[in-house]
């Protein structure tokens, strides 16, 4: 009985012990929630602006990431994760958070290019050599063909996915709403898995080969071939695609709580430098530096693009009119 | 000739045998079946994906295999699990004896509501166990505001996680000791307390040694709950890695970045986790079974 309770005692010690070791912290600790395909370019710019920046304020930063669906993770920062910055997919997601008053509302005005460091745009990855013959997006409709996209309603690359089949639909020879719609809902037709990030997509489509076409941000498209190898799928870039602009932004709310803002601003900041727009086109992010962008544009194929302000009037009208509650997306999901 | 009317005769001795548990056995061919059905879905749904985890987690080597464990935020993950077990287990193994001793040696009205409310965590999809919390704790929830103003952190934090965790596993101790405490009856209770024992001597010296082993039962299985939870910690977690990714979450974000062996190799602490459960499980059944017979001699 007398070894038990050394025993219990013990182990109540080390409980204690394991709990004040977790309440230690001896660095800043600072937190960026973004979206899903970024894991890999913000685990190579965390390293590197750590370091930066212990060299200029002899600072420690312990940089933690966050990744989900961009909405999911809007979400959660507005039910308290408490972000120092959000590097979501789209400006809408942020719009959200700061709707709640957690950030400012001329937040896209803080930085330059609509606070969005890097684009990138949509494609399409499918299986090696092309069976189906997918060229355009108007293949994606035709009847047999199996398509994988995540679900509007939480990724933000299923809104650019959403929104690019749309536009498209719109600048061919007498497009219009009506003809859009009916692209668009034949293509949803098609999909047979909805994943809520695009992440989830993208391992349904290549772990477990579902599907003939992802449709897919086009850095994850490049990423999934170099790791998976080229052996397994091609990328195929349609003829006309949307000018997807991830944004980010200081979580002002938080920082302010937590001290950070200095530290915040600079981390956005670097991702404009030429260091971080580098980092960014090795991840097959399309960079804004001009520069940066003319040594790596061999990497990315040369595509028409429109952007959502000059198609469908900026992100607050086009997240009502197609994913509200009710909206466009709603009725064709309904149909289905 | 003289082998095979040995076969036949020994043949027809096993049919006198069979003709005498005839009530108890069945034709060959459906016994066959019945073990090939039992070992068929063993094989495909337990024997298999078993080893198709060790199989993939030592693909790259044990090098790779031990790196991964080592690794910063797989750490962490095991610490945060670890923590999370440590604080949820007791707390449920107090409230499980407790109101399984409340409910099977007294009587009082709603006694049946009770049951069924500790059932509830069974009964509901963890996700749902998560947003309650979110919406109660969150920052938009009930009390978040005063929790956010006042700098404690509930949700996408450890407590948030402990919360969850404590909910799903609620029910593990009590259900198993109600039963078990049932089928004993309050009669040696009842004796003790003829004998002059009080209250907390009764517990000890009566109760207490009677329902041991289904205590320990019930803890082993509190614990491998509390540890392999997903559904309802990856609402509450906030997924910041190296500081709320609990084991199971680490799996999920490793395979999502293409990391096949050190996903599985993460995977497979958790299965050896499973396995020392059930071997845990298993000496504790035997002992029961044991302590049970002597019960009945004396």
């Amino acid at each position: 009985m007398a070894s038990a309770r050394k025993s219990l005692r013990l182990a109540v010690l080390g409980f204690a012990v394991a709990i004040i070791s977790f309440g230690v912290k001896a660095d800043t600790d600072f937190l960026n929630v973004s979206y899903d395909p970024t894991r890999e370019l913000y685990k190579d710019f965390n390293a590197v602006f750590a370091n930066h920046w212990k060299k200029q304020t002899g600072e420690t930063l312990n940089i933690k990431a966050s990744h989900g669906g961009s909405g999911k993770q809007a979400r959660a920062v507005i039910d308290g994760l408490q972000a120092d910055v959000v590097t979501l997919a789209l400006a809408y997601d942020v719009d959200a958070i700061a709707q709640k008053g957690l950030i400012a509302p001329d937040w896209i005005k803080r930085l330059p290019d609509n606070s969005a460091p890097y684009t990138s745009t949509i494609v399409f990855l499918v299986r090696k050599g092309n069976p189906k013959n997918i060229k355009d997006w108007n293949d994606l409709a035709k009847p047999g063909i199996e398509v994988v996209t995540p679900n509007p309603k939480t990724s933000g690359g299923a809104r650019w996915n959403f929104l690019a089949a749309w536009g498209y639909a719109l600048k061919q020879p007498g497009g219009n709403d009506q003809k859009a719609r009916e692209l668009v809902t034949n293509i949803y037709k098609n999909v047979k898995v909805l994943d809520s990030g695009a992440r989830g997509s993208l391992t349904t489509f290549t772990e477990r080969a579902i599907g003939d076409v992802l449709i897919s941000w086009e850095n994850e498209a490049y990423l999934s071939i170099k790791e998976l190898g080229p052996d397994k799928f091609d990328i195929v870039t349609p003829s006309l695609s949307i000018l997807a602009e991830p944004s980010v932004a200081v979580v002002d709310k938080v920082v302010e709580k937590r001290g950070t803002r200095k530290v915040a601003q600079a981390y956005l900041e670097y991702l404009y430098t030429p260091i971080g727009q580098e980092i960014a086109a090795r991840h097959y992010y399309r960079p804004r530096n001009k520069e940066i962008a003319a040594k790596y544009s061999g990497n990315f194929a040369k595509v028409k693009l429109f952007t959502i302000d000059q198609v469908f009037g900026g992100w607050d009208k086009a997240q009502k009119t197609y994913f509200g509650d009710g909206g466009v997306f709603d009725q064709i999901i309904a149909k289905k | 000739m003289a082998g095979g009317i040995a076969t036949a005769l020994g043949a027809k001795s096993i049919r006198g045998n069979q003709r005498i548990n005839n009530a108890t056995t069945e034709s060959p061919w459906v016994r066959r079946l019945i073990i090939g059905t039992g070992l068929f879905y063993f094989t495909i749904f337990l024997l298999l994906p078993l080893g198709a985890v060790f199989v993939e987690a030592f693909r790259k080597g044990v090098d790779a295999y031990l790196a991964a464990l080592v690794e910063p935020d797989a750490m962490s993950a095991i610490k945060l699990t670890l923590i999370t077990a440590l604080v949820s287990v007791p707390l449920n193994l107090v409230f499980g004896v407790s109101a399984a001793w409340a409910i099977t040696k007294f009587n009082f009205p709603g006694k049946r509501f009770l049951i069924t409310l500790i059932d509830l965590p069974f009964s509901v999809s963890p996700v749902i166990a998560g947003l309650i919390f979110v919406l109660v704790f969150g920052a938009q929830g009930w009390f978040g505001s005063w929790f956010l103003d006042n700098d404690i952190k509930i949700i996408f934090a450890v407590p948030g996680i402990l919360l969850a965790t404590i909910f799903v596993t609620f029910p593990f101790v009590a259900r198993e000791l109600i039963p078990l405490m049932e089928a004993q009856g309050k009669e040696e209770e009842e004796a003790a307390i003829v004998l002059g024992a009080r209250g907390w001597q009764v517990f000890r010296y009566v109760t207490l040694p009677n329902i041991l082993w289904g205590v320990i039962y019930g803890v082993v299985l509190c614990n491998a709950r509390a540890m392999g939870e997903f559904g309802a910690v990856s609402v509450v977690s906030g997924h910041i890695r190296g500081e709320t990714n609990s084991l199971p979450l680490h799996v999920e974000i490793l395979y999502n970045e293409y990391n096949f062996a050190a996903a599985f190799a993460v995977a497979s602490l958790l299965a050896v986790l499973a396995l020392l459960t059930l071997l845990i499980k298993t000496y504790v059944e035997w002992k029961a079974a044991q302590v049970n017979a002597q019960h009945k001699e004396d």
